[in-house]
């Protein structure tokens, strides 16, 4: 009859308590739904696109072209409407009209922004040029309104065999030298990577030494490196993320780009919630997916950290010279000064809520401050539209006018010697003179350095989820990968001294007070047994 | 000494609330603490894992409690008087070391004294709702912040962290002393056995007759 009231008793608590704890832990739990989610999307980028048209069979483009502007106007004569796509796109113009917080509407690009390596394009345009989706764009005469003067096969080249020529303003090697621009033409068709890669994976004057995490390897390495790109993967194209309509790409970089559109996320195929775990998920709010999911960059070849421009024109017996480290990197080059290298990089981190701003040639340089941001990221934690997110932060001392207070732009290249170019000439002072001259800005006469630190994203080389970031890594005491980010509370980092020192004195002092009190007790009872027993 | 009578003083809900109280603030306070860097056990995912679960189980257990306090009329044992409060106090600082008496005699309808109605009633109004209202807006801080309700937008979330941080000391200072309290019973071991059995010798008292016999 008991051991019946027991079983029942105990069968109560079971339904009382347990069931309901099992019931609300079953309605807690995430559907297992993001390996479907990224299955449908490997799945999706599995897929070839497949061209509509044979470019072989195309009668127009069986000439031999003598000239790259005809080549444009043969690719212009059936895709009539293209040409005006291109004159409006940022790979031709190189600008881009743009609302600052705080300066108003601008008009930057590449075409007339800083950047801290090679500095800026202007007056150095022919050698730059050869990035350019463009032919000619040597000097300010450039015609931006021409359609014959886009360049459309280095973006559509399917052979990998189209060069644009060194210091050539955008022109490619044509004639004898030049590749087989039937074959070329026979086989146009969408960016593969390699086209994006001529120019994205190479700027700064060689691989990698940009971004850090773009560039060559991204073409063969496997998963390790780039889950995406990686050729054991899905073996993903720049394109395919980085998709265009009507010529205008998807995915701006913040460097010269400042308004916040058309910037690409991961959400975009990923979804706002692609973990199992919530608390993954509330992440989100604040932090980018790169920033977890991007633990090192430039996992492959070095990247360029440090640029020291100061140093630059010494010589060694009357020449110029390099010095190389123990990996073949240039360490110093006389034409452009100190360099420092790193791989595997871990990235620093900055809130960032789309919008950025860039030191202008015509902003002042405050000599008050420790170092000069050639861009700068908008956003903080109170702002609700900044995540933070991981920036490869390059750090290097540039030129700068000393009564004028302004950067300087130097020439730095030229077809020949004695035009002032620094490259050839290796002399600061008339370098200086010419390049301030070209772009029309005033030049006291006087330079030296300033320490100058430019951002820039950090969103390729995304790891597998085996190698993603660990909570503990950012949420520690010391050292933490955010620790630099320090206007707000992080669990696990941040503490307030006092109530903790408070608490543990009161865990101590309640602990010495049961003991004292413990003792005393043990002590009076002796004693009343003592005093009986006698 | 008076005569004793074993008496059922703690019912069978009442004892499986206790230790999965006891239970889950231990876990919250390990846990806890390792989510505040004071040490590593679990490691920082799991730990914080379980303490979302303990949480969870913790507040669907204080759900339960309340309707059980209500249900039953126990929660009147949690009415504060000032009645013996000083003699109980006395007992703990001198009394006890002379072997007196207890001052407040424990009964069924009066289980608690003076200090205990006193902690316990500060135990379940106050810190335990501060800590289960500050862990819930640490839980879902982001959601005031999306979704733009401005009235219960967390800016930071320093101040809900260092009001969770306190009552977590509050809370393991409680458990020291409670600890050690539970040897202060008739004998050193008697507030023990009877929290996990139910029974105790208890005081006979002409009005107070257990239903020892009514539950046998």
């Amino acid at each position: 009859m008991s051991s019946m009231k027991n079983f029942t008793k105990a069968l109560t608590f079971f339904l009382a308590i347990i069931a309901p704890l099992l019931i609300v832990t079953i309605a807690l739990r995430q559907p297992d739904n993001d390996r479907a989610m990224l299955e449908a999307l490997k799945t999706k980028y599995l897929t070839e696109h497949q061209s509509g048209v044979d470019h072989g069979k195309m009668e127009i483009l069986q000439q031999d072209f003598s000239n790259p502007h005809e080549i444009t106007a043969a690719c212009l004569s059936c895709h009539t409407e293209r040409g005006h796509e291109l004159l409006q796109s940022a790979h031709f113009t190189w600008e881009r009209e743009a609302y600052i917080p705080g300066r108003g509407v601008t008009y930057l690009g590449k075409k007339n922004l800083l950047n801290n390596f090679c500095t800026g394009v202007q007056s150095n345009e022919g050698s730059c040029m050869k990035c350019h989706a463009g032919y000619g764009w040597s000097d300010k005469s450039f015609d931006f309104d021409n359609q014959f003067n886009i360049d459309c096969i280095v973006c559509h080249d399917n052979t990998g065999t189209y060069k644009k020529a060194g210091g050539g303003a955008g022109y490619p090697v044509m004639g004898e030298n030049g590749p087989d621009f039937k074959k070329i033409l026979a086989s146009v068709g969408l960016p593969k990577s390699e086209n994006c890669g001529s120019c994205h994976f190479t700027g700064g004057g060689g691989n990698n030494v940009k971004h850090g995490d773009l560039e060559m390897a991204l073409l063969t390495a496997g998963r390790n490196v780039d889950v995406h790109m990686g050729v054991d993967g899905s073996n993903m194209n720049c394109v395919d993320c980085h998709t265009a309509e009507n010529h205008v790409m998807k995915g701006r970089y913040y460097g010269v780009s400042s308004t916040n559109t058309q910037r690409m996320s991961c959400e975009e195929c990923h979804t706002a919630f692609p973990h199992q775990k919530s608390i993954l998920n509330e992440h989100s709010i604040k932090v980018a997916c790169q920033t977890c999911h991007i633990p090192v960059y430039a996992k492959v070849n070095p990247t360029k950290m440090y640029w020291d421009w100061s140093t630059a024109t010494r010589k060694k017996d009357g020449e110029g010279y390099e010095n190389l480290d123990s990996m073949g990197n240039i360490t110093y080059a006389s034409i452009k000064g100190d360099f420092e290298w790193g791989t595997h990089v871990q990235p620093e981190y900055s809130w960032f809520n789309g919008t950025a701003d860039h030191h202008l040639l015509t902003d002042k340089v405050d000599t008050t401050q420790p170092f000069l941001k050639i861009n700068t990221l908008m956003g903080e934690y109170r702002d609700h539209n900044s995540k933070i997110i991981p920036v490869k932060v390059h750090r290097g001392r540039q030129p700068y006018d000393t009564e004028n207070l302004t950067i300087i732009q130097a020439k730095l290249w030229d077809k020949e010697k004695g035009k002032g170019a620094l490259w050839l000439d290796l002399e600061w002072e008339r370098a200086i003179v010419e390049g301030m001259a070209y772009v029309g800005l005033p030049y006291s006469g006087k330079h030296d350095f300033v320490t100058t630190e430019m951002y820039l994203p950090i969103n390729h080389m995304v790891s597998p989820a085996s190698e993603v970031v660990s909570c503990k890594e950012c949420h520690t005491p010391e050292n933490g990968r955010l620790a630099a980010l320090t206007d707000f509370y992080m669990p696990g980092r941040d503490r307030n001294f006092m109530l903790d020192f408070s608490g543990k004195m009161l865990l101590i002092l309640s602990l010495i007070g049961v003991a004292v009190h413990a003792v005393i007790r043990i002590i009076s009872a002796r004693n009343i047994k003592s005093a009986q027993s006698h | 000494m008076s005569k004793t009578k074993k008496a059922y003083v703690y019912k069978g809900f009442e004892r499986f609330w206790h230790w999965n109280q006891s239970l889950l603030i231990f876990l919250l306070a390990l846990t806890g603490f390792e989510i505040h860097s004071s040490f590593s056990l679990f490691g920082y995912e799991t730990a914080v894992d379980l303490h979302n679960k303990a949480a969870w189980a913790f507040i669907i257990l204080i759900i339960f409690a309340i309707f059980w306090h209500f249900t039953t009329g126990e929660w009147k044992q949690y009415i504060p008087t000032t009645e013996n409060l000083r003699a109980q106090a006395e007992f703990y600082l001198f009394g006890i070391f002379r072997n007196a008496p207890h001052p407040t005699k424990k009964t069924l309808i009066s289980k608690l004294n003076p200090l205990q109605r006193l902690v316990y009633l500060g135990l379940k109004v106050l810190i335990i709702p501060v800590m289960v209202v500050s862990g819930l807006l640490y839980m879902f801080y982001r959601y005031p912040q999306d979704g733009g309700i401005e009235i219960i937008n967390v800016d930071n979330l320093e101040i809900i962290a260092l009001i969770h941080t306190f009552g977590a000391f509050i809370l393991l200072a409680f458990v020291i002393v409670h600890l050690y309290l539970i040897t202060t019973g008739h004998t050193i071991t008697s507030n023990l056995k009877a929290m996990i059995t139910g029974w105790e010798e208890l005081e006979e008292d002409d009005e107070e007759i257990s239903k020892k016999e009514d539950n046998e």
